[in-house]
Protein backbone atom coordinates (compact mmCIF):
# COMPACT_ATOMS: atom_id res chain seq x y z
CA UNK A 1 0.00 0.00 0.00
CA UNK A 2 1.22 3.60 -0.95
CA UNK A 3 2.80 5.62 2.31
CA UNK A 4 2.09 8.74 0.56
CA UNK A 5 0.41 11.15 1.89
CA UNK A 6 -2.34 12.75 -0.13
CA UNK A 7 -3.36 16.19 0.61
CA UNK A 8 -6.87 17.43 -1.56
CA UNK A 9 -5.71 21.02 -3.00
CA UNK A 10 -8.76 22.61 -2.33
CA UNK A 11 -9.98 23.70 1.43
CA UNK A 12 -13.58 22.73 0.76
CA UNK A 13 -12.11 19.16 -0.26
CA UNK A 14 -9.77 18.94 2.41
CA UNK A 15 -12.69 19.39 4.68
CA UNK A 16 -14.36 16.45 3.40
CA UNK A 17 -11.78 14.18 3.06
CA UNK A 18 -10.93 14.69 6.67
CA UNK A 19 -14.19 13.06 7.75
CA UNK A 20 -14.67 10.85 5.06
CA UNK A 21 -11.19 10.48 2.79
CA UNK A 22 -12.78 8.78 -0.24
CA UNK A 23 -10.19 11.24 -1.81
CA UNK A 24 -7.12 9.20 0.06
CA UNK A 25 -8.88 6.18 -1.20
CA UNK A 26 -9.13 7.45 -4.64
CA UNK A 27 -5.96 8.33 -4.82
CA UNK A 28 -4.63 5.26 -3.44
CA UNK A 29 -6.42 3.31 -6.29
CA UNK A 30 -5.17 5.61 -8.97
CA UNK A 31 -1.60 5.90 -7.66
CA UNK A 32 -1.33 2.00 -6.18
CA UNK A 33 2.14 0.57 -7.78
CA UNK A 34 1.77 -2.28 -9.95
CA UNK A 35 4.29 -4.42 -11.32
CA UNK A 36 4.87 -3.15 -14.27
CA UNK A 37 5.29 -6.44 -16.37
CA UNK A 38 1.45 -7.78 -15.80
CA UNK A 39 0.51 -9.53 -19.04
CA UNK A 40 -3.06 -9.88 -20.41
CA UNK A 41 -3.84 -12.59 -18.50
CA UNK A 42 -4.31 -10.18 -15.46
CA UNK A 43 -6.46 -8.13 -17.19
CA UNK A 44 -9.54 -10.55 -15.61
CA UNK A 45 -9.76 -8.79 -12.80
CA UNK A 46 -11.62 -6.20 -14.22
CA UNK A 47 -13.50 -7.87 -16.51
CA UNK A 48 -14.73 -9.68 -14.13
CA UNK A 49 -16.11 -6.33 -12.21
CA UNK A 50 -17.64 -5.52 -15.57
CA UNK A 51 -19.42 -8.65 -15.68
CA UNK A 52 -20.85 -8.95 -11.67
CA UNK A 53 -22.07 -5.13 -12.80
CA UNK A 54 -23.86 -6.18 -16.06
CA UNK A 55 -25.25 -8.85 -14.19
CA UNK A 56 -26.48 -6.72 -11.46
CA UNK A 57 -27.78 -3.80 -13.68
CA UNK A 58 -30.08 -6.35 -15.96
CA UNK A 59 -31.04 -8.47 -13.37
CA UNK A 60 -32.69 -5.60 -11.56
CA UNK A 61 -34.36 -4.47 -14.65
CA UNK A 62 -35.24 -7.88 -15.75
CA UNK A 63 -36.71 -7.94 -11.84
CA UNK A 64 -39.15 -5.33 -12.97
CA UNK A 65 -40.63 -7.54 -15.34
CA UNK A 66 -40.54 -11.22 -14.33
CA UNK A 67 -42.89 -12.94 -11.73
CA UNK A 68 -41.93 -15.39 -9.53
CA UNK A 69 -45.05 -17.87 -9.56
CA UNK A 70 -45.17 -21.35 -10.91
CA UNK A 71 -48.05 -20.73 -13.09
CA UNK A 72 -46.66 -16.97 -14.22
CA UNK A 73 -42.95 -17.63 -14.35
CA UNK A 74 -42.36 -19.11 -17.84
CA UNK A 75 -45.03 -16.66 -19.11
CA UNK A 76 -43.61 -13.59 -17.80
CA UNK A 77 -39.84 -14.45 -19.22
CA UNK A 78 -42.04 -14.72 -23.09
CA UNK A 79 -43.36 -11.66 -22.23
CA UNK A 80 -40.13 -9.64 -21.49
CA UNK A 81 -38.60 -11.28 -24.81
CA UNK A 82 -41.79 -10.25 -27.07
CA UNK A 83 -43.30 -7.73 -25.18
CA UNK A 84 -40.88 -5.68 -23.14
CA UNK A 85 -38.86 -2.70 -24.88
CA UNK A 86 -35.53 -4.19 -25.34
CA UNK A 87 -36.78 -6.79 -22.95
CA UNK A 88 -35.15 -9.70 -25.31
CA UNK A 89 -31.49 -7.65 -25.34
CA UNK A 90 -31.38 -7.34 -21.87
CA UNK A 91 -33.01 -11.26 -20.70
CA UNK A 92 -30.33 -12.31 -23.59
CA UNK A 93 -27.38 -10.11 -22.12
CA UNK A 94 -28.36 -11.45 -18.47
CA UNK A 95 -28.44 -15.11 -19.66
CA UNK A 96 -25.14 -15.01 -21.71
CA UNK A 97 -23.94 -12.31 -19.16
CA UNK A 98 -23.68 -15.44 -16.68
CA UNK A 99 -21.60 -17.66 -19.37
CA UNK A 100 -19.08 -14.84 -20.35
CA UNK A 101 -18.38 -14.36 -16.29
CA UNK A 102 -17.83 -18.16 -15.87
CA UNK A 103 -15.43 -17.81 -18.94
CA UNK A 104 -14.02 -15.00 -17.11
CA UNK A 105 -13.57 -16.53 -13.70
CA UNK A 106 -11.69 -19.43 -15.02
CA UNK A 107 -9.15 -18.02 -16.54
CA UNK A 108 -8.80 -15.87 -13.75
CA UNK A 109 -8.60 -19.11 -11.43
CA UNK A 110 -6.04 -20.97 -14.02
CA UNK A 111 -3.94 -17.71 -14.31
CA UNK A 112 -3.69 -18.10 -10.01
CA UNK A 113 -2.53 -21.38 -11.08
CA UNK A 114 0.36 -20.87 -13.15
CA UNK A 115 1.77 -18.13 -11.57
CA UNK A 116 1.39 -18.95 -7.98
CA UNK A 117 -0.81 -16.37 -6.95
CA UNK A 118 -2.62 -18.14 -3.98
CA UNK A 119 0.91 -18.66 -2.23
CA UNK A 120 1.91 -16.93 0.42
CA UNK A 121 1.21 -13.93 1.44
CA UNK A 122 -1.79 -14.21 -1.03
CA UNK A 123 -4.30 -17.19 0.83
CA UNK A 124 -6.76 -14.51 1.81
CA UNK A 125 -7.11 -13.27 -1.77
CA UNK A 126 -7.23 -16.96 -2.89
CA UNK A 127 -10.22 -18.15 -0.11
CA UNK A 128 -12.35 -15.06 -0.78
CA UNK A 129 -12.09 -15.51 -4.88
CA UNK A 130 -13.21 -19.13 -3.65
CA UNK A 131 -16.03 -17.76 -2.09
CA UNK A 132 -17.47 -15.59 -4.71
CA UNK A 133 -16.78 -19.06 -7.00
CA UNK A 134 -19.03 -20.79 -4.72
CA UNK A 135 -21.68 -17.88 -4.55
CA UNK A 136 -21.67 -17.45 -8.76
CA UNK A 137 -22.31 -20.71 -8.78
CA UNK A 138 -25.06 -20.88 -6.36
CA UNK A 139 -26.88 -18.13 -8.19
CA UNK A 140 -26.05 -18.73 -11.41
CA UNK A 141 -28.16 -22.19 -10.03
CA UNK A 142 -30.98 -20.40 -8.99
CA UNK A 143 -31.48 -17.88 -11.94
CA UNK A 144 -31.65 -21.07 -13.99
CA UNK A 145 -34.48 -21.99 -12.32
CA UNK A 146 -37.03 -18.77 -12.40
CA UNK A 147 -37.48 -19.05 -16.33
CA UNK A 148 -39.73 -22.23 -14.70
CA UNK A 149 -38.79 -24.12 -18.34
CA UNK A 150 -38.01 -27.98 -18.34
CA UNK A 151 -34.67 -27.52 -17.74
CA UNK A 152 -34.91 -25.07 -14.86
CA UNK A 153 -37.20 -27.76 -12.97
CA UNK A 154 -35.26 -30.71 -13.41
CA UNK A 155 -32.00 -29.26 -12.85
CA UNK A 156 -33.60 -27.53 -9.68
CA UNK A 157 -34.93 -31.21 -8.78
CA UNK A 158 -31.55 -33.00 -9.56
CA UNK A 159 -29.45 -30.50 -7.58
CA UNK A 160 -31.29 -29.99 -4.98
CA UNK A 161 -31.84 -34.25 -4.42
CA UNK A 162 -28.10 -33.93 -4.22
CA UNK A 163 -28.68 -32.73 -0.61
CA UNK A 164 -30.75 -35.89 0.36
CA UNK A 165 -27.56 -38.49 -0.26
CA UNK A 166 -26.66 -36.79 3.71
CA UNK A 167 -27.32 -39.60 5.88
CA UNK A 168 -30.31 -39.56 8.19
CA UNK A 169 -31.56 -35.57 7.72
CA UNK A 170 -30.71 -35.97 4.22
CA UNK A 171 -34.90 -36.21 3.06
CA UNK A 172 -35.51 -33.34 5.78
CA UNK A 173 -33.31 -31.18 4.13
CA UNK A 174 -34.52 -31.36 0.88
CA UNK A 175 -37.83 -30.59 1.75
CA UNK A 176 -37.22 -27.88 3.64
CA UNK A 177 -35.08 -26.56 0.51
CA UNK A 178 -38.19 -27.41 -1.84
CA UNK A 179 -41.04 -26.17 0.96
CA UNK A 180 -42.86 -28.45 0.05
CA UNK A 181 -42.56 -32.20 -1.33
CA UNK A 182 -41.43 -31.28 -4.32
CA UNK A 183 -40.30 -28.27 -5.99
CA UNK A 184 -42.84 -26.54 -6.47
CA UNK A 185 -43.88 -22.59 -6.37
CA UNK A 186 -42.78 -22.18 -2.53
CA UNK A 187 -38.87 -23.33 -4.01
CA UNK A 188 -39.41 -21.22 -6.59
CA UNK A 189 -40.12 -18.23 -4.67
CA UNK A 190 -37.05 -18.64 -2.44
CA UNK A 191 -35.10 -19.00 -5.44
CA UNK A 192 -36.24 -15.82 -6.88
CA UNK A 193 -35.47 -14.26 -3.21
CA UNK A 194 -32.02 -15.54 -2.70
CA UNK A 195 -30.65 -15.00 -6.24
CA UNK A 196 -31.37 -11.38 -5.83
CA UNK A 197 -29.78 -11.18 -2.59
CA UNK A 198 -26.43 -13.59 -3.90
CA UNK A 199 -24.71 -10.74 -6.06
CA UNK A 200 -24.83 -7.95 -3.28
CA UNK A 201 -23.27 -10.34 -1.16
CA UNK A 202 -20.45 -11.19 -4.00
CA UNK A 203 -20.34 -7.46 -4.35
CA UNK A 204 -18.87 -7.12 -0.47
CA UNK A 205 -16.50 -10.07 -1.55
CA UNK A 206 -15.36 -8.90 -4.08
CA UNK A 207 -14.47 -5.71 -2.20
CA UNK A 208 -12.86 -7.74 0.25
CA UNK A 209 -10.79 -9.34 -2.42
CA UNK A 210 -9.94 -6.33 -3.64
CA UNK A 211 -8.60 -5.07 -0.41
CA UNK A 212 -6.81 -7.88 0.54
CA UNK A 213 -5.31 -7.59 -3.24
CA UNK A 214 -3.79 -4.19 -1.97
CA UNK A 215 -2.34 -5.38 0.91
CA UNK A 216 0.88 -7.41 -0.57
CA UNK A 217 0.27 -5.82 -3.85
CA UNK A 218 -0.09 -7.96 -7.33
CA UNK A 219 1.57 -10.93 -7.55
CA UNK A 220 3.14 -10.90 -11.52
CA UNK A 221 4.16 -13.21 -14.54
CA UNK A 222 8.03 -13.40 -12.56
CA UNK A 223 6.73 -13.74 -9.11
CA UNK A 224 8.71 -12.41 -7.02
CA UNK A 225 8.63 -10.10 -4.40
CA UNK A 226 8.86 -6.37 -5.20
CA UNK A 227 9.51 -3.09 -4.01
CA UNK A 228 6.80 -0.75 -4.05
CA UNK A 229 7.27 2.22 -5.50
CA UNK A 230 10.26 1.44 -7.28
CA UNK A 231 11.10 0.96 -11.36
CA UNK A 232 9.66 -2.29 -11.39
CA UNK A 233 6.24 -0.52 -10.56
CA UNK A 234 3.85 1.92 -12.65
CA UNK A 235 0.92 3.60 -11.58
CA UNK A 236 -2.77 2.00 -12.10
CA UNK A 237 -3.75 4.90 -13.53
CA UNK A 238 -3.27 5.44 -16.53
CA UNK A 239 -0.91 2.20 -17.62
CA UNK A 240 -3.03 -0.67 -15.97
CA UNK A 241 -6.50 1.36 -16.79
CA UNK A 242 -5.87 1.23 -20.39
CA UNK A 243 -4.64 -2.15 -20.55
CA UNK A 244 -7.62 -3.16 -18.62
CA UNK A 245 -9.57 -1.06 -21.20
CA UNK A 246 -8.36 -2.48 -24.28
CA UNK A 247 -8.96 -6.18 -22.21
CA UNK A 248 -12.39 -5.73 -21.55
CA UNK A 249 -13.12 -3.78 -25.22
CA UNK A 250 -12.43 -7.74 -26.66
CA UNK A 251 -14.04 -9.53 -24.23
CA UNK A 252 -17.34 -6.98 -25.20
CA UNK A 253 -16.70 -8.10 -28.56
CA UNK A 254 -16.76 -11.75 -28.27
CA UNK A 255 -19.85 -11.41 -25.48
CA UNK A 256 -21.78 -8.95 -28.38
CA UNK A 257 -21.25 -11.74 -30.50
CA UNK A 258 -22.97 -14.21 -28.29
CA UNK A 259 -25.64 -11.65 -27.64
CA UNK A 260 -26.58 -11.00 -30.93
CA UNK A 261 -25.55 -13.58 -32.96
CA UNK A 262 -26.32 -16.82 -31.11
CA UNK A 263 -27.95 -16.22 -28.10
CA UNK A 264 -29.35 -19.63 -27.66
CA UNK A 265 -26.19 -21.35 -28.32
CA UNK A 266 -24.59 -22.02 -24.52
CA UNK A 267 -28.64 -22.87 -23.14
CA UNK A 268 -30.83 -25.98 -23.80
CA UNK A 269 -33.73 -25.54 -26.33
CA UNK A 270 -35.82 -27.97 -23.64
CA UNK A 271 -36.22 -24.26 -21.72
CA UNK A 272 -37.98 -23.16 -24.08
CA UNK A 273 -40.64 -25.89 -22.97
CA UNK A 274 -42.63 -24.84 -19.73
CA UNK A 275 -42.03 -27.12 -16.30
CA UNK A 276 -44.22 -30.14 -16.33
CA UNK A 277 -43.63 -32.18 -13.20
CA UNK A 278 -44.55 -35.38 -14.73
CA UNK A 279 -41.75 -35.61 -17.97
CA UNK A 280 -37.70 -35.67 -17.31
CA UNK A 281 -36.09 -34.46 -20.58
CA UNK A 282 -34.43 -37.44 -22.18
CA UNK A 283 -30.83 -36.05 -22.11
CA UNK A 284 -30.58 -33.41 -18.73
CA UNK A 285 -27.53 -31.71 -18.61
CA UNK A 286 -26.30 -28.39 -16.09
CA UNK A 287 -25.25 -25.58 -17.97
CA UNK A 288 -21.65 -25.75 -19.49
CA UNK A 289 -19.89 -23.86 -16.52
CA UNK A 290 -20.87 -27.35 -13.93
CA UNK A 291 -20.07 -29.55 -16.31
CA UNK A 292 -16.74 -31.11 -14.64
CA UNK A 293 -18.15 -31.23 -11.42
CA UNK A 294 -20.85 -33.07 -12.85
CA UNK A 295 -19.03 -35.49 -14.74
CA UNK A 296 -16.96 -36.19 -11.50
CA UNK A 297 -20.56 -36.77 -9.79
CA UNK A 298 -21.80 -39.28 -12.17
CA UNK A 299 -18.11 -41.20 -12.04
CA UNK A 300 -18.40 -42.91 -8.57
CA UNK A 301 -21.32 -45.19 -8.60
CA UNK A 302 -22.79 -44.08 -5.35
CA UNK A 303 -24.85 -41.72 -4.59
CA UNK A 304 -23.46 -40.39 -1.18
CA UNK A 305 -19.88 -40.91 -2.50
CA UNK A 306 -20.13 -39.10 -5.93
CA UNK A 307 -21.94 -36.40 -4.08
CA UNK A 308 -19.22 -35.99 -1.07
CA UNK A 309 -16.31 -36.12 -4.48
CA UNK A 310 -18.00 -33.04 -6.61
CA UNK A 311 -17.95 -30.88 -3.48
CA UNK A 312 -14.33 -32.38 -2.47
CA UNK A 313 -13.48 -31.18 -6.20
CA UNK A 314 -14.45 -27.42 -4.53
CA UNK A 315 -13.15 -27.49 -1.18
CA UNK A 316 -9.82 -29.20 -1.67
CA UNK A 317 -8.83 -25.55 -3.54
CA UNK A 318 -9.56 -23.49 -0.23
CA UNK A 319 -6.62 -25.73 1.49
CA UNK A 320 -4.27 -25.12 -2.37
CA UNK A 321 -1.84 -22.79 -0.81
CA UNK A 322 -0.89 -25.31 1.73
CA UNK A 323 -0.56 -28.22 -0.55
CA UNK A 324 1.50 -26.40 -3.03
CA UNK A 325 5.05 -26.97 -1.29
CA UNK A 326 7.17 -24.93 -3.61
CA UNK A 327 9.31 -21.69 -2.86
CA UNK A 328 8.78 -20.23 -6.49
CA UNK A 329 5.44 -18.97 -7.16
CA UNK A 330 5.78 -18.63 -11.40
CA UNK A 331 5.39 -21.50 -13.46
CA UNK A 332 7.51 -19.96 -15.50
CA UNK A 333 10.45 -20.98 -13.05
CA UNK A 334 9.12 -24.66 -12.91
CA UNK A 335 9.57 -26.65 -15.42
CA UNK A 336 8.20 -29.61 -14.33
CA UNK A 337 5.18 -28.23 -12.40
CA UNK A 338 4.05 -25.98 -15.48
CA UNK A 339 3.84 -29.48 -17.43
CA UNK A 340 1.59 -30.87 -14.71
CA UNK A 341 -0.24 -27.61 -14.89
CA UNK A 342 -1.54 -28.33 -18.62
CA UNK A 343 -2.24 -31.34 -17.89
CA UNK A 344 -4.65 -30.44 -15.05
CA UNK A 345 -5.94 -27.74 -17.83
CA UNK A 346 -6.72 -30.86 -20.49
CA UNK A 347 -8.21 -33.06 -17.36
CA UNK A 348 -10.78 -30.49 -16.30
CA UNK A 349 -11.55 -29.78 -20.43
CA UNK A 350 -12.09 -33.16 -20.75
CA UNK A 351 -14.43 -33.75 -17.14
CA UNK A 352 -16.70 -30.64 -18.82
CA UNK A 353 -16.74 -32.42 -22.22
CA UNK A 354 -17.68 -36.16 -20.56
CA UNK A 355 -20.00 -34.48 -18.58
CA UNK A 356 -22.11 -33.52 -21.40
CA UNK A 357 -22.43 -36.70 -22.73
CA UNK A 358 -24.47 -39.81 -21.86
CA UNK A 359 -22.50 -41.43 -18.61
CA UNK A 360 -22.03 -44.61 -20.20
CA UNK A 361 -19.14 -46.95 -21.77
CA UNK A 362 -15.77 -44.85 -22.86
CA UNK A 363 -17.30 -41.19 -20.98
CA UNK A 364 -17.74 -43.14 -18.02
CA UNK A 365 -13.71 -44.57 -18.15
CA UNK A 366 -13.06 -41.29 -19.07
CA UNK A 367 -14.86 -39.73 -16.62
CA UNK A 368 -13.32 -41.68 -13.86
CA UNK A 369 -9.58 -41.16 -15.35
CA UNK A 370 -10.06 -37.13 -15.21
CA UNK A 371 -11.68 -37.42 -11.49
CA UNK A 372 -8.60 -39.62 -10.17
CA UNK A 373 -6.08 -37.67 -12.14
CA UNK A 374 -7.91 -34.44 -10.72
CA UNK A 375 -7.50 -35.17 -6.92
CA UNK A 376 -4.34 -36.93 -7.31
CA UNK A 377 -3.23 -32.97 -8.96
CA UNK A 378 -3.97 -31.66 -5.83
CA UNK A 379 -3.20 -34.10 -3.07
CA UNK A 380 0.09 -35.46 -4.82
CA UNK A 381 1.53 -33.83 -7.26
CA UNK A 382 1.49 -30.82 -5.69
CA UNK A 383 3.37 -31.54 -2.56
CA UNK A 384 5.22 -33.95 -4.01
CA UNK A 385 6.70 -31.74 -6.93
CA UNK A 386 7.09 -28.48 -5.37
CA UNK A 387 9.33 -30.69 -2.85
CA UNK A 388 11.56 -32.57 -5.58
CA UNK A 389 11.52 -29.58 -8.35
CA UNK A 390 15.12 -27.97 -9.34
CA UNK A 391 13.31 -25.24 -10.32
CA UNK A 392 15.12 -22.30 -13.07
CA UNK A 393 17.09 -19.39 -11.56
CA UNK A 394 14.90 -16.52 -10.42
CA UNK A 395 15.64 -12.85 -11.65
CA UNK A 396 16.29 -10.28 -8.72
CA UNK A 397 13.76 -7.68 -10.26
CA UNK A 398 11.96 -7.54 -12.63
CA UNK A 399 13.39 -4.98 -14.64
CA UNK A 400 16.65 -7.47 -14.92
CA UNK A 401 16.00 -9.42 -17.38
CA UNK A 402 15.20 -6.50 -19.82
CA UNK A 403 18.20 -4.88 -18.95
CA UNK A 404 20.71 -7.87 -19.19
CA UNK A 405 18.78 -9.28 -21.62
CA UNK A 406 18.11 -12.56 -19.63
CA UNK A 407 17.93 -13.94 -16.42
CA UNK A 408 21.98 -13.79 -15.82
CA UNK A 409 22.75 -16.93 -13.67
CA UNK A 410 25.74 -14.89 -11.80
CA UNK A 411 22.76 -11.81 -11.19
CA UNK A 412 20.08 -14.40 -9.78
CA UNK A 413 19.78 -15.83 -6.90
CA UNK A 414 18.97 -19.66 -6.81
CA UNK A 415 15.71 -20.77 -6.28
CA UNK A 416 16.34 -23.27 -3.45
CA UNK A 417 20.05 -24.00 -1.75
CA UNK A 418 20.01 -27.84 -2.94
CA UNK A 419 20.33 -26.41 -6.26
CA UNK B 1 -3.53 32.96 -27.31
CA UNK B 2 0.63 32.79 -26.79
CA UNK B 3 2.79 32.59 -29.97
CA UNK B 4 3.48 29.13 -29.77
CA UNK B 5 -0.36 28.18 -30.24
CA UNK B 6 -0.80 24.36 -29.21
CA UNK B 7 -1.11 22.32 -32.40
CA UNK B 8 -4.05 19.01 -32.43
CA UNK B 9 -1.60 16.15 -32.88
CA UNK B 10 -2.24 13.00 -33.61
CA UNK B 11 -2.85 11.52 -29.83
CA UNK B 12 -5.22 14.68 -29.38
CA UNK B 13 -7.27 13.23 -31.91
CA UNK B 14 -7.18 9.79 -31.34
CA UNK B 15 -8.64 10.71 -27.95
CA UNK B 16 -11.51 13.08 -29.33
CA UNK B 17 -11.91 10.30 -31.46
CA UNK B 18 -12.03 7.67 -28.42
CA UNK B 19 -14.12 9.63 -26.11
CA UNK B 20 -16.84 9.88 -28.94
CA UNK B 21 -16.99 6.97 -29.76
CA UNK B 22 -17.10 5.36 -26.21
CA UNK B 23 -20.27 8.56 -24.99
CA UNK B 24 -22.13 7.07 -28.33
CA UNK B 25 -21.33 3.33 -27.02
CA UNK B 26 -22.51 4.04 -23.38
CA UNK B 27 -25.59 5.81 -24.95
CA UNK B 28 -26.79 3.27 -26.59
CA UNK B 29 -26.14 0.75 -23.86
CA UNK B 30 -27.88 3.20 -21.22
CA UNK B 31 -31.27 3.57 -23.67
CA UNK B 32 -32.67 0.33 -23.85
CA UNK B 33 -32.03 -0.12 -20.00
CA UNK B 34 -34.08 3.58 -19.39
CA UNK B 35 -37.00 2.67 -22.52
CA UNK B 36 -37.83 -1.28 -20.85
CA UNK B 37 -39.64 0.48 -17.88
CA UNK B 38 -42.09 3.11 -21.27
CA UNK B 39 -45.28 1.10 -21.68
CA UNK B 40 -45.01 -2.11 -23.04
CA UNK B 41 -46.55 -3.48 -26.34
CA UNK B 42 -49.04 -5.59 -23.51
CA UNK B 43 -49.69 -2.40 -22.45
CA UNK B 44 -50.33 0.08 -25.86
CA UNK B 45 -52.33 -3.21 -26.84
CA UNK B 46 -54.90 -1.74 -24.51
CA UNK B 47 -54.92 1.69 -25.79
CA UNK B 48 -58.92 1.34 -27.32
CA UNK B 49 -61.54 0.64 -25.70
CA UNK B 50 -65.22 0.12 -26.87
CA UNK B 51 -68.33 0.91 -24.92
CA UNK B 52 -71.75 0.07 -25.72
CA UNK B 53 -73.70 3.17 -24.08
CA UNK B 54 -77.56 1.78 -25.33
CA UNK B 55 -78.70 1.08 -21.78
CA UNK B 56 -77.81 4.71 -20.06
CA UNK B 57 -80.74 6.09 -18.75
CA UNK B 58 -80.88 9.92 -18.93
CA UNK B 59 -79.42 11.37 -15.82
CA UNK B 60 -76.94 8.94 -15.73
CA UNK B 61 -73.74 7.61 -16.10
CA UNK B 62 -71.33 4.89 -16.03
CA UNK B 63 -67.87 4.18 -15.41
CA UNK B 64 -65.54 1.90 -17.49
CA UNK B 65 -62.11 1.34 -17.58
CA UNK B 66 -59.53 2.78 -20.26
CA UNK B 67 -55.74 2.13 -19.96
CA UNK B 68 -56.55 1.23 -16.21
CA UNK B 69 -58.22 4.69 -15.39
CA UNK B 70 -62.05 5.25 -14.77
CA UNK B 71 -63.99 6.73 -17.59
CA UNK B 72 -67.26 8.62 -16.83
CA UNK B 73 -70.02 8.39 -19.52
CA UNK B 74 -73.34 10.57 -18.51
CA UNK B 75 -76.04 11.30 -20.68
CA UNK B 76 -77.38 14.28 -19.25
CA UNK B 77 -80.86 15.66 -19.40
CA UNK B 78 -81.76 18.91 -21.06
CA UNK B 79 -82.18 20.79 -17.90
CA UNK B 80 -78.32 19.57 -16.92
CA UNK B 81 -77.36 20.92 -20.05
CA UNK B 82 -78.35 23.99 -19.90
CA UNK B 83 -77.72 24.77 -16.13
CA UNK B 84 -73.48 23.61 -17.77
CA UNK B 85 -74.28 26.32 -20.61
CA UNK B 86 -75.75 29.30 -18.18
CA UNK B 87 -72.75 29.30 -16.82
CA UNK B 88 -70.28 32.38 -17.29
CA UNK B 89 -67.10 32.12 -18.38
CA UNK B 90 -65.27 34.49 -16.07
CA UNK B 91 -66.76 32.37 -12.88
CA UNK B 92 -64.53 29.33 -14.11
CA UNK B 93 -61.07 29.10 -12.99
CA UNK B 94 -60.04 27.01 -16.50
CA UNK B 95 -62.27 28.85 -18.85
CA UNK B 96 -63.87 26.46 -21.32
CA UNK B 97 -67.46 26.09 -22.83
CA UNK B 98 -69.29 23.13 -22.29
CA UNK B 99 -69.91 23.23 -25.84
CA UNK B 100 -66.15 22.24 -26.17
CA UNK B 101 -66.56 19.61 -24.11
CA UNK B 102 -69.29 17.15 -26.19
CA UNK B 103 -69.65 16.07 -29.69
CA UNK B 104 -71.33 18.18 -32.24
CA UNK B 105 -74.89 16.95 -32.22
CA UNK B 106 -74.19 14.69 -29.28
CA UNK B 107 -74.77 17.35 -26.47
CA UNK B 108 -76.22 14.88 -23.86
CA UNK B 109 -73.17 12.85 -23.55
CA UNK B 110 -70.05 13.68 -21.45
CA UNK B 111 -67.50 11.62 -21.90
CA UNK B 112 -64.58 12.74 -19.47
CA UNK B 113 -61.66 11.22 -17.69
CA UNK B 114 -62.71 10.42 -14.57
CA UNK B 115 -59.46 11.45 -12.64
CA UNK B 116 -59.54 14.96 -10.46
CA UNK B 117 -56.96 17.09 -12.10
CA UNK B 118 -54.91 17.99 -8.68
CA UNK B 119 -53.29 14.74 -7.48
CA UNK B 120 -55.41 11.95 -9.36
CA UNK B 121 -58.03 10.80 -7.07
CA UNK B 122 -61.63 9.09 -8.65
CA UNK B 123 -64.23 12.32 -7.97
CA UNK B 124 -68.02 11.41 -6.88
CA UNK B 125 -70.80 11.48 -8.45
CA UNK B 126 -73.92 13.83 -7.88
CA UNK B 127 -71.74 15.28 -4.78
CA UNK B 128 -70.24 18.88 -4.34
CA UNK B 129 -71.69 22.29 -4.45
CA UNK B 130 -71.99 22.57 -8.66
CA UNK B 131 -74.76 19.58 -8.71
CA UNK B 132 -71.78 17.35 -10.15
CA UNK B 133 -68.63 15.86 -9.13
CA UNK B 134 -66.23 16.40 -5.80
CA UNK B 135 -63.43 14.83 -4.94
CA UNK B 136 -63.10 13.72 -1.63
CA UNK B 137 -59.47 13.47 -1.48
CA UNK B 138 -58.41 17.42 -0.98
CA UNK B 139 -62.34 18.76 -1.93
CA UNK B 140 -62.62 19.71 -5.79
CA UNK B 141 -65.82 20.49 -6.59
CA UNK B 142 -66.78 20.03 -10.58
CA UNK B 143 -69.98 21.52 -12.13
CA UNK B 144 -72.07 19.29 -14.71
CA UNK B 145 -69.76 19.40 -17.21
CA UNK B 146 -66.91 18.35 -15.19
CA UNK B 147 -65.25 21.71 -15.11
CA UNK B 148 -63.37 23.01 -12.06
CA UNK B 149 -65.58 25.35 -9.99
CA UNK B 150 -63.71 25.00 -5.98
CA UNK B 151 -61.11 23.42 -4.97
CA UNK B 152 -57.22 23.18 -5.16
CA UNK B 153 -57.18 21.35 -8.48
CA UNK B 154 -55.87 23.51 -11.29
CA UNK B 155 -57.95 22.36 -14.24
CA UNK B 156 -61.28 20.50 -15.59
CA UNK B 157 -61.41 16.88 -15.98
CA UNK B 158 -59.98 15.88 -19.12
CA UNK B 159 -61.91 14.85 -22.16
CA UNK B 160 -60.25 12.06 -23.79
CA UNK B 161 -60.02 11.38 -27.49
CA UNK B 162 -63.08 9.47 -28.27
CA UNK B 163 -65.58 8.89 -31.37
CA UNK B 164 -69.24 7.58 -31.97
CA UNK B 165 -68.89 3.91 -33.89
CA UNK B 166 -72.81 4.32 -34.27
CA UNK B 167 -75.66 5.70 -32.26
CA UNK B 168 -74.98 3.23 -29.23
CA UNK B 169 -71.18 2.78 -29.09
CA UNK B 170 -68.43 4.68 -28.56
CA UNK B 171 -64.70 4.15 -29.06
CA UNK B 172 -62.16 5.48 -26.57
CA UNK B 173 -58.63 6.24 -27.55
Amino acid sequence: MSENEYTPKSKAARWFNDRLPLLTLGAHLTDYPTPKNLNYWWTFGGILTFCLITQIVTGIVLAMHYVAHADLAFASVEHIMRDVNYGWLIRYIHSNGASMFFLAVYIHIFRSLFYGSYKSPREVIWIIGLMIYLLMMAAAFMGYVLPWGQMSFWGATVITNLFSAIPLVGDSITTWLWGAYSVDNPTLNRFFSLHYLIPFLILGLVVLHIWALHVPGNNNPVGIDIKKPSKDTVPFHPYITIKDAFALLVFMIIFAGFVFFTPNVLGHSDNYIPANPLVTPAHIVPEWYLLPFYAILRSVPDKLGGVILMFSAIFILFVLPWLDTSKVRSAVFRPIYRQFFWILVIDVLMLGYVGAMPAEGIYLVLARVGTIYYFLHFIVVMPVVGYLEKTDPIPMSISEPVLTGGAEPSLARKADDKA
Amino acid sequence: MSKEEKKVNRRDFLFTASYTVGAVGIGAVIWPMIDQMNPDKAQQALATTEVDISSIEPGKSITVLWRGKPIFIKKRTSEEIAEARAVKLDDLPDPQKDEDRVKDGKDEWLVMLGVCTHLGCVPLKDKGDFNGWFCPCHGSHYDVSGRIRKGPAPTNMEIPKFEFVDSNTIKIG
